[in-house]
C-alpha cells in the first residue's frame, strides 16, 4: 500500500519494519517527527532523553542489550552527543544501531549551517544519505543491515527538504528481531586504554571492509545517460539535478560514508566532463579530488551556503531563468514573532526597559532578540546562557552581575542549562538566571520534557522539581523566586531584587505556553477609542494582534488570547475586556 | 507523459497552510497523480511568512517550488501574495484572501503596508481570484476554516472531481469538524465558480 509520509515518518516507519524497539531522543527541527511518529508504534519503546547525549548513550545501552535501537536529533544536537559517539564506534553493537542526524542547509531554524557529514568521517562510521521518503524508509531498513554485518552504529543523514517533505512510500509488514543475548566482552564494551588500543584495531579493519562494501552496494547507484557531463551527487540534490536534467548521467551515492573509490573513477571515465553537485562543504569533491579524479566543477559553481534548488542549480549551470512577474514594490519582511499570549513577551519587555545584558539560550525566546523587544544579546548554543553569563559576569566585575540576566527555557534548563548552573553557584557567582517555565518544549512543536510530567508516550511521569533542584544545586532559597510572567511590575521587582544580591539567584517565570491546548484562550481584549490617546506604549510588548491605525490602537480579534498584558501597559485605561468597556 | 504541476500555499504562521497542503496533497494522491509536499515546521512558524509547496504528475523529483513555477499560488494573506507573486508561473493562478495581517516591521512603524496591493497585481495582467476568505470560513462556523475555503477557490478551478476532495477533507480533518469544514470548502468553490 502507497502512502503520502514525511520523510521523518518514513524513518520512523523503517524503525518499525526493522523491528527496531528502542528509541530515544531530544527534539530538535527538523528530526523532531521521527521520535513522535515511532512512539505511536505500540512494538517500540520511544522517549524523550533530556538531551542527545543522553539519549545516545541510552540507545547504545539498549542495543548493547540486544535491541534495534535508534536515535535521532538536529546537527547541532551531534554535537552534544559526540563524546558517545566516537567511542561507540569503538565498540561496536550488539543488535543494531542507528543514529539519525538532519542537517539544516538554509538554516531555516538553527543557529548555525554545519555539515554533519564530516562526522561520520571523523568517528570512522558509515552514513547513508536518502533523497527522498520512499529511501528514508529503505535507507533505515538497510542501516540496521549495515550495523549488524560490520558491528557498528550507523548515521543516517537527513536534511530539512528531506525530513519535512512528503512522497510517496510502500509499506511492508515489521520483521520482529528477537534479543539478543548480552554476553560479557569487556575487551569490546569497556574502553579504557588496553582495551581501546585493541578496538582501534578493529576499527581500521571495518573501515576497510565497509570501504570494499561501499563498492558494491546497491544504496550507491549509476544512471547514465546523456556522458558529455556525469554529475555525483546525493540526497536532496539528486532530486533537484534530475528535475533540471531529466537525460543526465548520475552517479547517485546513497552511501556518503566510505565513499567508493573505483565506483567514482569508473563513472569519471564515462563522462566527458564531471561535476559534483553537493550541498554545503564539498566532502564528496575532496574525496574525488584526493583518488585523484578530475573534477572540473564542483563548489566554485553551486558554492558553500546555503541550500540548492533545481533554480539555483540550473542557474549557477548557466540555464536561463523561468520568466515571472514582480510585484516591484519593496514588501515588508514578516519575521517570526512571540505568539500573543506568549508568557515570555513580558519578561522581555521588563528586561528591555531595564536595560540589562541578556544572556539568551534556544527556544520560541530567543525570539526575543527581534524588535520591538530587542532584549536579547547573545546565543550560541543549548545551555550557554547561564554558563555564557557566569564567564561574562566573572571577566567584568561585580557591577556586571548587577546588570547581567540570562534566560533559559524548562526543557533548555534540562537539556543542558542544569550543569551550567552548577559551575555558576560552585564558584561563587553572583548572576542571576531566569528560567522560562512554559511546561513544554514550544520552539520544536510542544514536546514534553523532564519537568512537564509526562513522557513521549503520554504517559505520566515524575516532574523535575526546579525549585529543589536548584535549592539542591546551592542557591539560597530565597533567592529562588517563581512569579507569573504576566504580572508585569512584580516581575520586574523581583528581577530588581535578585540582580542587587551579591549572590547566585534563580527566577522561574512560570506560566504555560498560550498554544498548549489546556490553556483556553480569554475573549479578546477591544479598545475604547474615545479613551485611546495614541501613545503607543501598547505597541511596545510586540503583540501581533495590537496595530495602530489613524493614531488609535485596534487589537485583532482573531489572534488576540485576552491576556491582559497590554492592559498592563495602557495608562490612560483605554483597553479592557469587552464587557467593561 | 503529464507535465509536473506545482502549487504553492504561502501565508502567514498559524493560519493552516499546513493543513491546506495535507488535503491538497491527500487529493491528489489518491487521485493517482505521484505527489510530493514540502512543509515548514519549527522557527519560521511563530507569525512568520510561511510557504509550503505542493507538486504533483507522472513523476515529481524535487520537491521545491522556485521563481516562476507555480501553477497555483494559494495566498492566505495580501501582503505574502505581492512577496510570492515572483514564484507564479507566466499564465499561473493566484488566489488571494482579501486579508491584512501586519508583520512585526510594520507593527513597530520600521515599515509600512504597501496600499492597494490586489490592484496592483491585477494591474500587472495576473489571472486572480480574490475572496474575503474569514468571512466565508466565519459563515462555515470556524474563522480557522480559512485555510479549506481558499482549497474550495482552488478546487473550483482544477479538474479534480468533488468526491476526491470531500475524502481528502475527511481522511485530514477531525472527525467533529468535518461537516464544517465540507461547508466551508462549499462556500469557497461556489465563489471560485461565481468569477468564471
Amino acid at each position: 500500500m502507497k502512502q503520502l509520509l514525511l520523510g521523518n515518518a518514513a524513518v520512523a516507519r523503517g524503525l518499525y519494519e526493522a523491528g527496531c524497539r528502542f528509541v530515544s531522543a531530544y527534539p530538535g527541527t527538523p528530526s523532531t517527527e521521527i521520535s513522535e511518529q515511532a512512539a505511536l508504534y505500540d512494538e517500540i519503546y520511544a522517549e524523550w532523553a533530556p538531551n542527545e547525549k543522553v539519549a545516545m548513550e541510552a540507545a547504545i545501552g539498549a542495543a548493547f542489550g540486544g535491541a534495534r535501537s535508534f536515535c535521532g536529533m538536529k546537527h547541532v544536537g551531534l554535537n552534544v552527543a559526540a563524546d558517545p559517539l566516537f567511542t561507540a564506534s569503538y565498540t561496536g553493537v550488539n543488535a543494531g544501531m542507528v543514529i539519525c542526524v538532519a542537517d539544516d542547509p538554509g538554516m531555516h531554524s538553527s543557529q548555525n549551517e554545519q555539515d554533519s557529514r564530516h562526522y561520520a568521517e571523523a568517528a570512522k562510521l558509515p552514513m547513508v544519505e536518502p533523497s527522498d521518503s520512499a529511501e528514508c524508509l529503505e535507507f533505515t531498513k538497510t542501516a540496521y543491515e549495515i550495523s549488524e554485518q560490520f558491528d557498528v552504529p550507523v548515521i543516517l543523514r537527513s536534511c530539512t527538504r528531506v525530513a519535512h517533505s512528503q512522497s510517496l512510500v510502500e509499506l511492508s509488514d515489521r520483521v520482529e528481531h528477537e534479543l539478543k543475548p548480552f554476553e560479557k566482552n569487556p575487551r569490546k564494551y569497556v574502553m579504557m586504554p588496553g582495551n581501546a588500543i585493541g578496538r582501534h584495531v578493529v576499527v581500521e579493519d571495518r573501515q576497510a571492509r565497509l570501504r570494499e562494501y561501499a563498492e558494491t552496494t546497491p544504496l550507491n547507484r549509476v544512471e547514465m545517460g546523456d556522458t558529455s557531463v556525469g554529475f555525483i551527487t546525493s540526497g536532496t540534490s539528486y532530486q533537484y539535478l534530475r528535475e533540471v536534467f531529466p537525460n543526465a548521467s548520475i552517479l547517485k551515492l546513497g552511501m556518503v560514508y566510505p565513499l567508493p573509490v573505483q565506483l567514482i573513477k569508473d563513472f569519471a571515465s564515462k563522462v566527458g566532463k564531471l561535476i559534483v553537485c553537493e550541498e554545503l562543504d564539498p566532502f564528496i569533491e575532496n574525496h574525488c579530488r584526493a583518488i585523484g579524479v578530475r573534477v572540473d566543477g564542483g563548489k566554485d559553481i553551486f558554492g558553500l551556503q546555503g541550500e540548492l534548488s533545481q533554480s539555483r542549480i540550473a542557474e549557477r549551470m548557466g540555464l536561463s531563468a523561468k520568466p515571472s512577474v514582480e510585484f516591484g514594490e519593496n514588501v515588508p519582511a514578516r519575521p517570526p514573532v512571540l505568539c500573543p499570549g506568549c508568557p515570555h513577551r513580558g519578561v522581555f519587555y521588563a528586561l528591555h526597559k531595564l536595560g540589562v545584558t541578556v544572556f539568551g539560550d534556544i527556544g520560541c525566546y530567543t525570539l526575543g532578540a527581534l524588535p520591538p523587544l530587542g532584549a536579547v544579546d547573545t546565543t550560541v548554543c543549548m545551555g550557554a546562557s547561564i554558563s555564557g553569563m557566569h564567564g561574562f559576569n566573572t571577566a567584568r566585575g561585580a557591577e556586571s552581575a548587577k546588570n547581567t540576566v540570562s534566560v533559559i527555557g524548562d526543557s533548555t534548563f534540562a537539556h543542558s542549562g542544569i550543569t551550567s548552573l552548577i559551575d555558576l553557584v560552585y564558584n561563587n557567582g553572583s548572576s542571576t538566571a531566569i528560567i522560562l517555565d512554559n511546561s513544554i518544549t514550544g520552539m520544536t512543536g510542544h514536546q514534553q520534557n523532564p519537568t512537564t510530567g509526562k513522557t513521549l508516550k503520554g504517559d505520566p511521569a515524575p516532574a523535575v522539581n526546579i525549585e529543589k533542584l536548584c535549592e539542591a544545586i546551592g542557591v539560597k532559597h530565597d533567592n529562588i523566586r517563581v512569579c507569573d510572567p504576566y504580572a508585569l511590575k512584580e516581575f520586574e521587582q523581583i528581577v530588581r531584587e535578585e540582580l542587587a544580591k551579591p549572590e547566585p539567584s534563580v527566577i522561574i517565570a512560570r506560566r504555560p505556553c498560550a498554544l498548549l491546548p489546556e490553556v483556553k484562550p480569554l475573549p479578546p481584549l477591544v479598545v475604547d477609542s474615545d479613551k485611546c490617546v495614541g501613545c503607543k506604549m501598547c505597541m511596545r510588548i510586540g503583540c501581533p494582534a495590537i496595530s495602530v491605525t489613524d493614531g488609535k490602537a485596534a487589537i485583532d480579534p482573531t489572534l488576540c488570547v485576552g491576556c491582559d498584558l497590554c492592559i498592563q501597559m495602557c495608562r490612560p485605561g483605554a483597553i479592557g475586556k469587552n464587557q467593561e468597556v | 507523459m503529464s507535465e509536473t504541476k506545482s502549487i504553492m500555499i504561502v501565508g502567514v504562521g498559524g493560519q493552516g497552510t499546513l493543513l491546506a497542503s495535507r488535503i491538497l496533497g491527500s487529493a491528489l494522491m489518491s487521485y493517482g497523480h505521484d505527489v510530493k509536499l514540502s512543509e515548514v515546521h519549527g522557527m519560521s512558524q511563530r507569525g512568520g511568512s510561511v510557504v509550503t509547496y505542493v507538486k504533483y504528475g507522472d513523476k515529481v523529483y524535487s520537491p521545491l517550488v522556485d521563481r516562476g513555477e507555480a501553477d497555483y499560488i494559494l495566498s492566505f494573506e495580501r501582503l505574502e501574495a505581492a512577496r510570492w507573486l515572483g514564484w507564479l508561473k507566466k499564465g499561473g493562478e493566484l488566489i488571494v484572501n482579501d486579508q491584512r495581517i501586519n508583520p512585526m516591521p510594520v507593527i513597530t512603524g520600521a515599515a509600512s503596508y504597501p496600499d492597494g496591493i490586489l490592484e496592483k497585481i491585477k494591474a500587472l495582467g495576473v489571472n486572480m481570484v480574490s475572496a474575503d476568505a474569514l468571512s466565508l470560513a466565519l459563515e462555515a462556523g470556524s474563522s480557522k476554516a480559512v485555510n479549506v475555503v481558499l482549497i474550495g477557490i482552488l478546487a473550483s478551478i482544477m479538474d479534480l472531481p468533488e468526491d476526491v476532495w470531500m475524502k481528502a477533507i475527511e481522511d485530514n480533518v477531525k472527525p467533529r469538524f468535518v461537516e464544517m469544514n465540507k461547508k466551508a470548502f462549499a462556500l469557497g468553490y461556489a465563489k471560485g465558480k461565481s468569477r468564471s
